[in-house]
């Protein structure tokens, strides 16, 4: 224990985690090399990376964050959110608002206070919602604020009244969509329908060039590096250890003497606030949000992503949202009309054959190849060598390739 | 901090019951229940099945708010507590511990952490955030383990362990509390019987420190404890005394040995 204390902080919380340290290794070489040969290399190059890629890469590391804050609270304390995207899209309206203050009178209308869809709603004045999201720290503020007050107000209430399980994902189901319906009203002086749009600079850089983009691609690679790091810190502590007694045996937790609703209420304001800083840099990488982003489908796909990934594991979060945003990259433009099929064809074969997702796999079949191994022993003690070898050529090689 | 001082004052209790009744859509589970326990005492209850054994701990531990009556807690500082005003966190804390008829420990924990998590004190969010082992506790959970015979099972998951070995890991999340009064149900449930011996020994070795309530239906088991029984009957104490007297009580016979 005491040589535990003498390492760095980083050290100590990577000590046990392998594959947490090949991800973040990648992360930290995605950041560094995906940008330089976007900037430097010749666009006919074979190692060029285009900046369609680029922008794309950036939103997949986007999406892992807000994979690694679901996970935070369904892996580790169980709380299954079906509402999570709601704080990602808070945090990318935040940002937004930001960048439509930005615009100035460069708009259609050429209003140098009011963004266009005010004018054409010819709206007279900024509603006081909108004061101070000209300055870039107040929006990065708000980034945080909007979607953490929400979550504790939320939360507070859910969690004080100790609403769990099915209930609770059905209340943050509910609270997404009723976000969903407000954000489409045009007089809620959120862009309506259409949402925010026709970004121009960011910070007075214009979002269209490539030195920007690359910027923001690794502003989000750092981001979601920071959000492992915190999560990981969160998790390896005693309240990380308190967060899965309340997962395992909630009861158990309270008559141990711990306050569950304050844990979970703690790691769910954490949680929404790494949603909203994700949102946040996705909005500019994408140039646009819109109410869709409250969808009840969206924050359902992000269990899927952790799912996928393997529950519980952060860096398997981040595995399982960049496979299948891949996956569904490539499908909605090969096979578009089949891509929900597939997703929650995904769903089911992951909650049937892959409860640990993908990131479990390796040590699933291990554990399948050692069963045998014992059966085969219990069988035939005298001709165990030849079994023994036969295990091995008949599974282990096929568990190599698949992991 | 308790509004009203109880007459028993001078006659020092550990937990004062008086009057207690609760009642669930009309059904009575406790019925004007009264008992006392005595610092260092070692109680044993029984019951026939409905008799309101647990809701007795559901109204202790504050998970269940009694319709009427007193329970008063006597903490190690003389200070007394109304135990219906406060919910199962709070009771944890004040020293009361509960262990579950079927273990309830977290499996996918180590011993170790179980342990370490039992510890008394630091239950804020941010001291569990910033939480260190001392040497001192460290010292606190190696005798810990030690009493309950799991020193060798230290990293093993509480998930792999046998049910016996969960049921002394729950005890131990117990001692770790430090509680005043400890509240146990079926501690001997799917124990082989030299393991609920072993139990037996323990909790007289606890006696000394800790005051105890033992629910059980093992009359091996109470008979090796050698101690006070409490009958329970729909909801209220039907008789007390050595297990010897309450055998031998026609009442007792008539509504629970003799079936």
């Amino acid at each position: 224990m005491t040589q535990t204390q003498q390492l760095g902080p980083l050290t100590r919380l990577l000590m046990n985690d392998a594959a947490g340290r090949k991800v973040l290794l990648v992360l930290v070489l995605m950041a560094i090399f995906i940008p330089l040969s976007n900037l430097l290399l010749p666009e006919g190059s074979f190692f060029h990376v285009s900046t369609y890629t680029m922008t794309l890469l950036g939103k997949y590391l986007c999406y892992a964050l807000l994979a690694i804050a679901v996970d935070l609270i369904w892996g580790y304390c169980g709380i299954l959110s079906l509402g999570h995207g709601a704080f990602f899209a808070l945090g990318g309206y935040a940002m937004g608002m930001y960048l439509m203050r930005q615009i100035g009178d460069r708009g259609v209308y050429g209003n140098p206070e009011l963004p266009d869809f005010m004018v054409f709603l010819n709206w007279t004045e900024l509603p006081w919602y909108w004061l101070g999201f000209d300055q870039f720290w107040f929006a990065m503020l708000m980034v945080l604020l909007a979607p953490g007050i929400l979550a504790f107000v939320f939360g507070a209430l859910a969690f004080r009244s100790r609403v769990t399980g099915v209930y609770l994902s059905i209340i943050t189901q509910a609270l997404t969509y009723a976000l969903l319906l407000a954000f489409f009203r045009n007089d809620m002086g959120f862009g309506g329908n259409n949402g925010l749009t026709d970004f121009k600079d960011i910070l007075g850089y214009s979002l269209q060039s490539d030195n920007t983009r690359a910027v923001l691609f690794v502003a989000s690679a750092l981001a979601l590096i920071l959000g492992y790091l915190l999560s990981r810190f969160i998790v390896t502590s005693k309240l990380g250890r308190v967060l899965v007694a309340i997962r395992d045996s909630e009861s158990r937790a309270r008559f141990l003497g711990y306050r569950v609703e304050h844990y979970k209420l703690f790691v769910f304001v954490v949680s929404s606030m790494l949603a909203g800083v994700a949102g946040a840099l996705y909005v500019p990488q994408v140039g646009i949000i819109n109410p869709g982003e409250f969808a009840p489908i969206n924050s359902i796909e992000i269990i899927i992503w952790v799912a996928v990934g393997g529950r519980g594991t952060l860096f398997g979060a981040i595995i399982g949202a960049m496979l299948v945003n891949y996956a569904k990259t490539y499908f909605t433009g090969a096979f578009a009309e089949l891509w929900l099929f597939m997703l929650g064809g995904l769903f089911v074969l992951t909650t049937l054959y892959l409860p640990k997702g993908v990131v479990g796999l390796w040590a699933q079949l291990k554990e399948k190849y050692l069963l045998k191994k014992q059966k085969a022993l219990l069988v035939s003690p005298q001709d165990q060598s030849s079994v023994a070898t036969e295990g091995v050529t008949g599974s282990e090689p096929s568990a190599g390739e698949k992991a | 901090m308790s509004l009203q001082t109880p007459k028993h004052i001078d006659n020092p209790s550990v937990l004062y019951m008086d009057g207690v009744s609760v009642s669930f859509d009309g059904f009575k589970a406790l019925n004007s229940l009264s008992m006392v326990i005595a610092p260092g005492e070692m109680r044993a209850i029984i019951g026939p099945n409905g008799a309101g054994k647990t809701t007795m701990m559901d109204v202790i531990t504050g998970k269940t708010r009694p319709d009427s009556g007193t329970i008063m807690f006597t903490d190690n500082h003389k200070t007394e507590h109304d135990l219906t005003r406060f919910d199962e966190a709070d009771v944890a804390n004040l020293g009361v511990g509960r262990k579950f008829q079927k273990p309830s420990v977290i499996e996918s924990l180590t011993v170790f952490e179980n342990l370490e998590m039992s510890l008394k004190g630091g239950r804020g969010i941010w001291q569990a955030l910033m939480h260190k082992l001392t040497a001192e506790k460290a010292q606190k959970l190696d005798e810990i383990m030690e009493m309950i015979d799991l020193t060798d099972k230290r990293e093993e998951l509480a998930g792999n362990l046998s049910h016996g070995q969960k049921q002394w890991l729950e005890i131990g999340m117990l001692l770790g509390q430090e509680p005043q009064l400890l509240l146990i149900d079926e501690p001997a449930a799917g124990m082989t019987d030299e393991e609920t011996m072993k139990t037996a020994e323990l909790f007289k070795r606890l006696a000394q420190k800790h005051s105890l309530m033992v629910v059980e239906h093992d009359m091996d088991f109470i008979e090796a404890l050698d101690c006070k029984v409490t009958v329970l009957h729909e909801g209220h104490v039907l008789a007390e005394g050595s297990l010897a007297t309450v055998k031998a009580n026609p009442q007792v016979i008539e509504v629970y040995l003799g079936r």
